[in-house]
């Protein structure tokens, strides 16, 4: 096989310079009892059977590079500039370890740094980590910060967070012992907390595109001794108000729309983000800057004395793997973005989404569920299950929306309500496209169906 | 060697990267979102072009050492070579492209692959099912955990421990706490292995389990593991399996039949998925069928010829992160399994077991092995006899970086003094292990002879030994445009730190 290098004369070399006759000697302390007579996996095949196994199996997917898609909620088909590949695909970047040898690391190191710099630039908080496994882990991590910061036992979230969030932050307090309470989508910037919560956990724009007033809810979040904790699109921050100017404590999110892949689900990229005062209490990798014993500058892990490795059951997290190489993606993307080209990208979802609202808003029967000001997704509400339409949406090889009543089965102004999302790669053929087949759907069914008008459940 | 901070490298109004035109009818910003909300100033990123921004990123990259540059004897980090062919696989646009809220039909081949994985790692490890979400090995623990949770409640018990040895990596103990256990430390005894007798008498009914990964991080296979699982089966714990060094005994006896209750997978150990500089990883976790219910929802199940993501689970522990893991990593470990295949597989954990045999057996002389081979895929010498001599471990590594190898994982386990931990891992040719071996002999020898020139190293990396205590004490985190300062706090430094693991 050809990623082994040893020939058998070298293998029996090797023994005999061990000193033991057969390998199966090396294995003496394997209770006889317990060892296995086979593996139970298929033979090996050839690289070019691999790969035709394997683009067999990518083909039986629809991808969305090839067909328009208004797919969001977290997750956003952006352009992913060829240069980003190009240098994530550095093998000197891709085959390193974590840098804990910094002498042999600072090109991982410096990375760090400078990711860790544009995360506090576009957030307007002062210190970042490396990188943490996703946006819904990375609110559980910030949940656990507040905790620690206020010695207090829950922690407070509207019904607009992501539901992947609030799901995976309801298994995490699950674990560690606190509560979650979920209050009613911010209406008029009102929210219940006491006294008694550790933080305020705010998504802006929320699940449902919305844009929401940052700024009273952290003065009420602060009145009450909790932390506010703001999480964010980054794309976004090209236009948005920075967490750092309406006074959140920590900022977190999603990366993966910063020059990463779909790639179903992962890997994608959790960023944090604090004011000074909570750095000790970061979780992860964080990268400083010193100097090396000639003076010249260099770079290293640092306040490692949070971590795992150091701190063992002590420690801030047990995070140790985390996202470095999606990081270094989004750190080339940034540096290729600029200052113009990130608020040029939030100004294409923006005027995109917008667009499409009028129009597939304006479709008989439909109309916009996500009150204003929204930003790139907005919830349209159908005539028809959600469900129905994605299926004819799909019948025209597109893909449709989130269907959410999935996601809020108890919320009766959300029913039948599909989430769109918009990003620089929808075009205005795309939209254009939909409202068509919208149209077409509606219709069909009025001419087929129902001689009076859609009959939807308006 | 300094490469300037790609800050430093901007200029107002250059651009790397161009948008076409919005092709929809454009309104004022200010009509779609009030002013209020917008931000007041843009975010000083760089403003670089193209060519600035790949060359940079270039030079910093061959400041590092890497796999495809060099020997990466990483004890319990695996680092073994990744196959070139898996970036072609996970950069099919059937792969990188699809969008994790799509409907399960168009995603058979995705849900396939995940399902056959699912099965495959189940079969490899000896447990009944599988949950490919968590992201890392760490998140693997730490959902093994709560599972091992949900599983003592499900029974009216609320045990309150998790015992792992004091040569467990530091994930175990830091993973117990995020999962509301409090850690009981169990010693190793003189043969390098658990002390069975000690952890006979810390079971008790309050165990809710032991964590261990065997071989364990001496690279010595718990020889007692049938024992140990039974002591903390009869006291209704569970086994939890760190599959860290999972390597050395692939094919040869699986996680499952030893009496694990719980494992989890380092995919970018074991199965190759490169570490990236530090993640993304994968891991896994399998477990045996009592606990199968509290697996993270989704699982990846079939319905006839159909694959969908099944979400009944009414005992689920819930999620442990956003969808449904790191998919473009389970494309690479999925191609890893259907390349090598049973034999592969089998031939990778002997190769990997002779290497670190080889080298031990060859370096033994000259440094101290606390506790004799044979190991298995890695081994821990001491580099106290040099210590002694005012040259330490943390020397000796730094100096290998002159001879072109990135040091072992060094003062880990942290029961033997000045440790290094080498795992060779089976990709690597006798000619890189002699090589190998006659730098660390080279070494030696400039330990007794010549020490000034070991104090002094690295002499020929990009930069030379990095003051840490330094970027403790002043922590200068992020760059800032000049007019502002960053914020200065005092931090004390860490002693002797475990590098790798």
């Amino acid at each position: 096989m050809s990623y082994l290098s040893h020939t058998d004369a070298e293998r029996r070399r090797m023994l005999q310079a061990i000193g033991v006759d057969r390998l199966e000697d090396l294995y003496e302390d394997v209770p006889q009892g317990l060892r296995l007579s086979g593996l139970d996996v298929p033979a090996g095949l050839s690289e070019v059977e691999v790969l035709r196994l394997m683009q067999s199996k990518a083909a039986e997917n629809l991808d969305l590079e090839t067909r328009p898609s208004f797919l969001g909620g977290g997750a956003y088909f952006g352009y992913v500039p060829a240069a980003v590949g190009a240098i994530t695909g550095r093998a000197e970047f891709y085959t390193s370890y974590t840098p804990y040898q910094p002498e042999v690391s600072q090109g991982t190191l410096q990375v760090i740094y400078e990711f860790q710099s544009m995360i506090c630039l576009l957030t307007g908080l002062d210190v970042a980590n490396a990188s943490l496994y996703d946006g819904a882990t990375a609110v559980a991590e910030a949940a656990s910060m507040a905790l620690n910061a206020t010695g207090r036992n829950r922690v407070l979230v509207p019904d607009t967070l992501s539901p992947e969030y609030r799901r995976v932050l309801s298994t995490y307090a699950e674990g560690i012992g606190y509560d979650v309470d979920v209050g009613p989508i911010v209406e008029g910037g009102q929210l219940d907390v006491t006294e008694e919560h550790a933080a305020v956990i705010v998504q802006n724009p929320d699940f449902l595109g919305s844009v929401v007033a940052m700024e009273k809810l952290a003065t009420l979040a602060h009145s009450h001794g909790a932390l506010f904790i703001a999480v964010v699109d980054p794309i976004s921050l090209g236009i948005l108000k920075p967490p750092g100017e309406y006074g959140a404590d920590i900022a977190v999110g999603e990366g993966q729309n910063l020059g990463g892949w779909l790639s179903y689900g992962g890997p994608y990229l959790g960023f944090i983000a604090s004011t000074p005062n909570l750095q000790r209490r970061l979780p992860g990798r964080i990268a400083g800057a010193t100097v090396d014993d000639r003076g010249n500058p260099a770079y290293v892990l640092t306040l490692q004395t949070r971590e795992q490795h150091i701190r063992r059951e002590r420690a801030t997290s047990n995070i140790c793997t985390n996202e470095a190489l999606v990081a270094l993606g989004a750190t080339v993307y940034m540096a290729l973005l600029g200052k113009e080209g990130l608020r040029e990208v939030a100004e294409h979802a923006l005027q995109k989404a917008h667009y499409a609202a009028d129009r597939m808003g304006a479709v008989p029967g439909f109309g916009v569920a996500t009150p204003s000001p929204f930003f790139r997704e907005f919830a349209l509400r159908c005539p028809v299950p959600a469900e129905e339409v994605n299926r004819f949406l799909l019948s025209r090889d597109i893909l449709g929306g989130l269907d959410l009543s999935r996601i809020y089965p108890d919320n009766a102004s959300l029913r039948d309500c599909l989430l769109l999302g918009m990003t620089e790669m929808t075009t205005r053929n795309d939209i254009d496209a939909c409202v068509s087949a919208l149209t077409d759907m509606v219709a069909a069914r009025s001419t087929t169906r129902e001689p009076a008008g859609v009959g939807g459940r308006a | 060697m300094s490469e300037p901070l790609i800050f430093e490298l901007s200029a107002p109004g250059r651009r790397g990267y161009n948008l076409p035109d919005i092709d929809v009818p454009r309104q004022p910003i200010d009509t779609l979102i009030p002013k209020e909300h917008q931000r007041s100033t843009a975010p000083s990123l760089p403003e670089a072009s193209e060519p600035t921004v790949v060359r940079h990123y270039t030079r910093l990259s061959q400041l590092n050492h890497s796999i495809d540059t060099g020997f990466y004897p990483l004890g319990s980090c695996t680092m073994k070579y990744n196959p070139k062919i898996h970036e072609t696989v996970a950069g099919l646009p059937g792969f990188r492209s699809i969008h994790p809220l799509q409907p399960d039909s168009t995603v058979q081949g995705a849900l396939g692959l995940m399902f056959e994985l699912q099965e495959l790692l189940a079969a490899i490890t000896g447990m009944d099912a599988v949950s490919l979400q968590p992201a890392a090995g760490a998140h693997g623990e730490f959902t093994g955990l709560l599972m091992i949770k949900a599983y003592h409640a499900a029974q009216g018990r609320l045990p309150g421990t998790v015992i792992a040895p004091d040569a467990a990596h530091g994930t175990n103990p830091a993973s117990a706490t995020a999962a509301g256990y409090h850690l009981v430390t169990v010693p190793s005894n003189q043969r390098g292995r658990v002390d069975i007798h000690h952890l006979r008498r810390l079971v008790n009914e309050d165990t809710a389990a032991l964590m261990l990964t065997n071989p364990n991080t001496l690279g010595l296979f718990e020889d007692e593991i049938v024992e140990m699982a039974q002591i903390v089966h009869e006291a209704g714990g569970q086994v939890y399996y760190d599959g860290a060094n999972l390597n050395a005994i692939l094919g040869v006896v699986r996680p499952g039949d030893m009496g694990f209750d719980v494992v989890h997978l380092n995919l970018h150990k074991t199965f190759t998925t490169p570490h990236g500089g530090g993640g993304p990883g994968s891991g896994p976790v399998g477990v045996k069928q009592p606990l199968a219910r509290f697996l993270p929802v989704p699982n990846v199940v079939r319905d006839g010829q159909m694959y969908r993501l099944d979400y009944q689970r009414p005992e689920t522990i819930g999620k442990v992160r956003s969808f449904y893991g790191n998919f473009g990593m389970l494309v690479r470990a999925y191609t890893y399994i259907r390349t090598l295949g049973r034999e592969g597989l089998t031939q990778v954990g002997r190769d990997a077991v002779l290497n670190a045999n080889y080298l031990r057996a060859r370096l033994n002389d000259r440094f101290d092995e606390p506790y004799p081979g044979p190991t298995m895929h890695e081994f821990v010498l001491s580099g106290r006899r040099q210590a002694a001599r005012g040259v330490h471990t943390r020397d000796m590594a730094k100096r290998l970086m002159d001879y072109g190898f990135h040091p072992p994982t060094v003062y880990f386990p942290l029961i033997v003094e000045e440790a290094m931990m080498i795992e060779p891992t089976e990709t690597e040719s006798i000619d890189t292990l002699d090589a190998f071996v006659e730098a660390m002999r080279e070494i030696a020898r400039e330990a007794e002879e010549e020490p000034e020139i070991v104090l002094s190293a690295p002499h020929v990396t990009p930069v030379g030994r990095v003051d840490e205590a330094r970027a403790a004490r002043q922590p200068d985190l992020a760059w800032r445009a000049a007019s502002t300062g960053f914020p200065k706090a005092e931090e004390p430094a860490a002693p002797d730190t475990p590098e790798g693991v």
